[in-house]
């Protein structure tokens, strides 16, 4: 018999499979801006460096739980089997988009595959997600909410305003915060009370007296463990904890916004762009979560070489399929513009 | 006289306030190191250091009740927003506790909210909008929307000198679009007092920020056909210039409002009637609204096209107006 959260071979080369279609999806995203020109408008954040927290978390979840992040937003879908396709004309913001071209890369949302929807300002969505945890409680439907924000978002009123009221009422929610270590550009040594103290920033949730643990988010299978006594416990109706996943972001906060006909671009990572600490940025992408879990997984014989290869081709052909069909479906018609204000 | 983007010469009024007035201090997300999401402040922390730009959590809230607080304290805070969309994060403060400070107990709040607004960036729904009418309904705030760069630094000057509460929306469409001479010395723009963007006797178009070029573009092709408009760049919604919306209107006796903000509580229906009660028998003609659409900003491209009032649209109500 398995241990209770034990990850089975299957398991582990799923996780690996998501991990690389999440690094695929986003350094297509990222590319764009070289190969089409002007075709990203609005502003664009990508989560590679996140996917371990990512798959990590969401593999713990049963088939109705929800997911519910911030406006870095592209990963958790494509765990949740939402299609490439919808997603990228959404970045794209074409009308075969996830939302018919209105939203954009930081607003995707697919309810279909439970994902209730984004907020493109940050630790708004924090409060968003307590209330679908309050929809789950009220109408005992047994899902766990997962709420996924920046160490940025963690020091706006909608945390501590929600993660009190899930506290009270005993919600079925793990609140997964992410360390990726800049809030938009500053470091979060420089604004984080906890970070100042050298603290972990989970200890923020002794605050609400609930559980807090750190965890190293570029290890999938650490987050897993995690992540799944967190979800246990909200399932058994004990109410929310606070996993916080360190790991670092591979690229920078997001594009430039650009004035028109200036196409948007993509700037260098914080660290080397602002604090010229390229050993920093060094040191991090030696700890990327995807290479990392992938020599993982063929050391232990969870997976080959050739395995390992054909998941990544498969990847990047589905992520290549995605952007030809955005870069080929049309964008919203004008007049439509004023059609959806209300219900 | 050196030439300066919009963008520049706000850096240069509150760099010059700075040098001033030691009271005066910059705090806002990203503002140090960084130099501001869109640079306004680079260079900043070099010139006066952590302690007078001040680098913050990402706390709006909080940013703006420090900055409260530290204005009722004999401080002059010029808290920065990366995008005026922010703004309801701290609307409690902002309405609530800053706009009626001083009509509560007398005290004078000094404090500056600036940052960038408005459309034409296919920025979307939380990076486009412009939220001025929001605050110019709570009485206690002053509320600033420079259109060009000579403008910009004066007006931002006479803002942070000025003892009330002033929230400054920078468009950021003209930041590094507008360019022009601007004097390296020390002047203000007043609040409160509209500008004569361009002479004309036919109709008039009152205005403000990037639509006053969206009404130039259009002034110049109407001019061929032999319509002159002439332009009135509000520069300040609250106070508003009574004075210079019904004196344009007793010349030119008909009138067209443009704003980029939404058509429904947008300020040409406070100016059309202020019209009424200040001019109504000079108007020669309907007052004409062109605005946004009722709608968020679409973040589409052709959308958001659809969506901005555009020159097209102003050439064809004025030779409309024109021919009424």
């Amino acid at each position: 018999m398995p241990k209770k959260h034990q990850l089975s071979k299957d398991r582990l080369v799923w996780m690996f499979t998501q991990m690389v279609r999440i690094r695929e999806f986003e350094e297509a995203v990222k590319r764009a801006f070289i190969e089409h020109p002007g075709v990203i408008r609005g502003h664009a954040h990508l989560g590679d460096g996140a996917e371990a927290s990512i798959v990590g978390s969401l593999s713990t979840r049963n088939k109705t739980d929800l997911a519910m992040p911030s406006y870095r937003c592209h990963g958790y879908p494509i765990v949740l089997g939402t299609p490439l396709r919808k997603m990228m004309a959404e970045v794209f913001g074409r009308k075969d988009g996830l939302c018919k071209g209105f939203g954009g890369s930081m607003h995707l949302a697919d309810p279909a595959h439970h994902f209730p929807g984004t907020s493109g300002i940050i630790g708004q969505s924090i409060a968003h997600a307590t209330g679908a945890a309050l929809t789950a409680q009220v109408k005992k439907t047994g899902q766990v909410v997962y709420c996924f924000f920046g160490d940025g978002a963690s020091k706006q009123g909608a945390f501590f305003e929600s993660v009190n009221m899930a506290a009270v009422w005993k919600l079925p929610i793990v609140y997964v915060l992410e360390n990726n270590q800049y809030q938009a550009y500053t470091h979060f040594s420089l604004e984080d009370a906890n970070a100042v103290a050298g603290d972990p920033l989970s200890k923020k949730a002794a605050a609400f007296s609930i559980p807090g643990v750190t965890v190293d988010g570029t290890d999938p299978v650490a987050v897993h463990k995690a992540v799944s006594k967190a979800a246990d416990r909200a399932r058994a109706g004990k109410g929310p904890s606070l996993v916080e996943t360190k790991f670092y972001r591979l690229s920078a906060h997001g594009n430039v916004i650009t004035v028109p006909p200036l196409p948007t671009q993509f700037p260098e990572h914080e660290a080397v762009a602002v604090y010229g600490n390229k050993k920093e940025f060094a040191q991090w992408k030696a700890k990327d979560p995807v290479v990392k879990f992938r020599s993982r997984l063929i050391k232990t014989r969870a997976l080959t070489e050739a395995n390992a290869k054909r998941i990544e081709d498969a990847a990047r052909a589905e992520v290549k399929d995605a952007v030809e069909f955005a870069l080929a479906s049309p964008l919203p018609a004008p007049e439509e513009a004023v059609n959806y204000v209300y219900a | 006289m050196p030439q300066l983007t919009y963008l520049e010469a706000i850096r240069q009024g509150i760099w010059e306030e700075m040098e001033r007035d030691p009271t005066v201090f910059c705090i806002g997300e990203d503002i140090g190191i960084y130099g501001g999401a869109f640079k306004v402040t680079d260079g900043f922390i070099d010139r006066f250091g952590p302690e007078r730009v001040i680098d913050t959590p990402i706390a709006e809230s909080a940013i703006v009740g420090a900055a409260f607080g530290a204005s009722l304290t004999g401080m002059r805070p010029v808290a920065e927003f990366q995008f005026m969309d922010f703004l309801p994060c701290a609307f409690n403060q902002i309405v609530n506790m800053v706009a009626k400070a001083h009509y509560r107990w007398g005290a004078p709040a000094p404090l500056v909210i600036r940052g960038p607004s408005g459309g034409n960036v296919h920025g979307g729904p939380f990076h486009s909008q412009n939220p001025e009418m929001w605050f110019v309904h709570a009485p206690g705030l002053k509320v600033v929307c420079p259109a060009s760069a000579y403008d910009a630094k004066g007006l931002i000057k006479a803002s942070i000198r000025d003892n009330n509460p002033v929230i400054f929306f920078e468009h950021k469409y003209l930041y590094r679009r507008i360019k022009e001479e601007v004097p390296a010395e020390d002047y203000v723009v007043p609040l409160g007092k509209a500008r004569l963007a361009r002479e004309g006797r036919d109709l008039s178009v009152i205005t403000y920020a990037a639509m006053v070029y969206v009404a130039l573009e259009a002034a110049e092709i109407l001019a061929k056909e032999g319509i002159q408009l002439e332009i009135i760049d509000l520069r300040t919604l609250s106070p508003l210039d009574r004075e210079a919306i019904a004196q344009t209107v007793r010349k030119t006796n008909k009138v067209i409002l443009l704003h980029e903000d939404v058509r429904t509580g947008g300020i040409a229906g406070e100016i059309a009637a202020i019209i009424n009660e200040e001019a109504f028998d000079d108007l020669d003609g309907p007052i004409v609204r062109i605005t946004a659409q009722d709608s968020p900003v679409p973040f589409s491209p052709p959308q958001e096209e659809y969506f901005l009032p555009k020159v097209s649209d102003v050439v064809r109500e004025a030779r409309r107006l024109h021919a009424y």
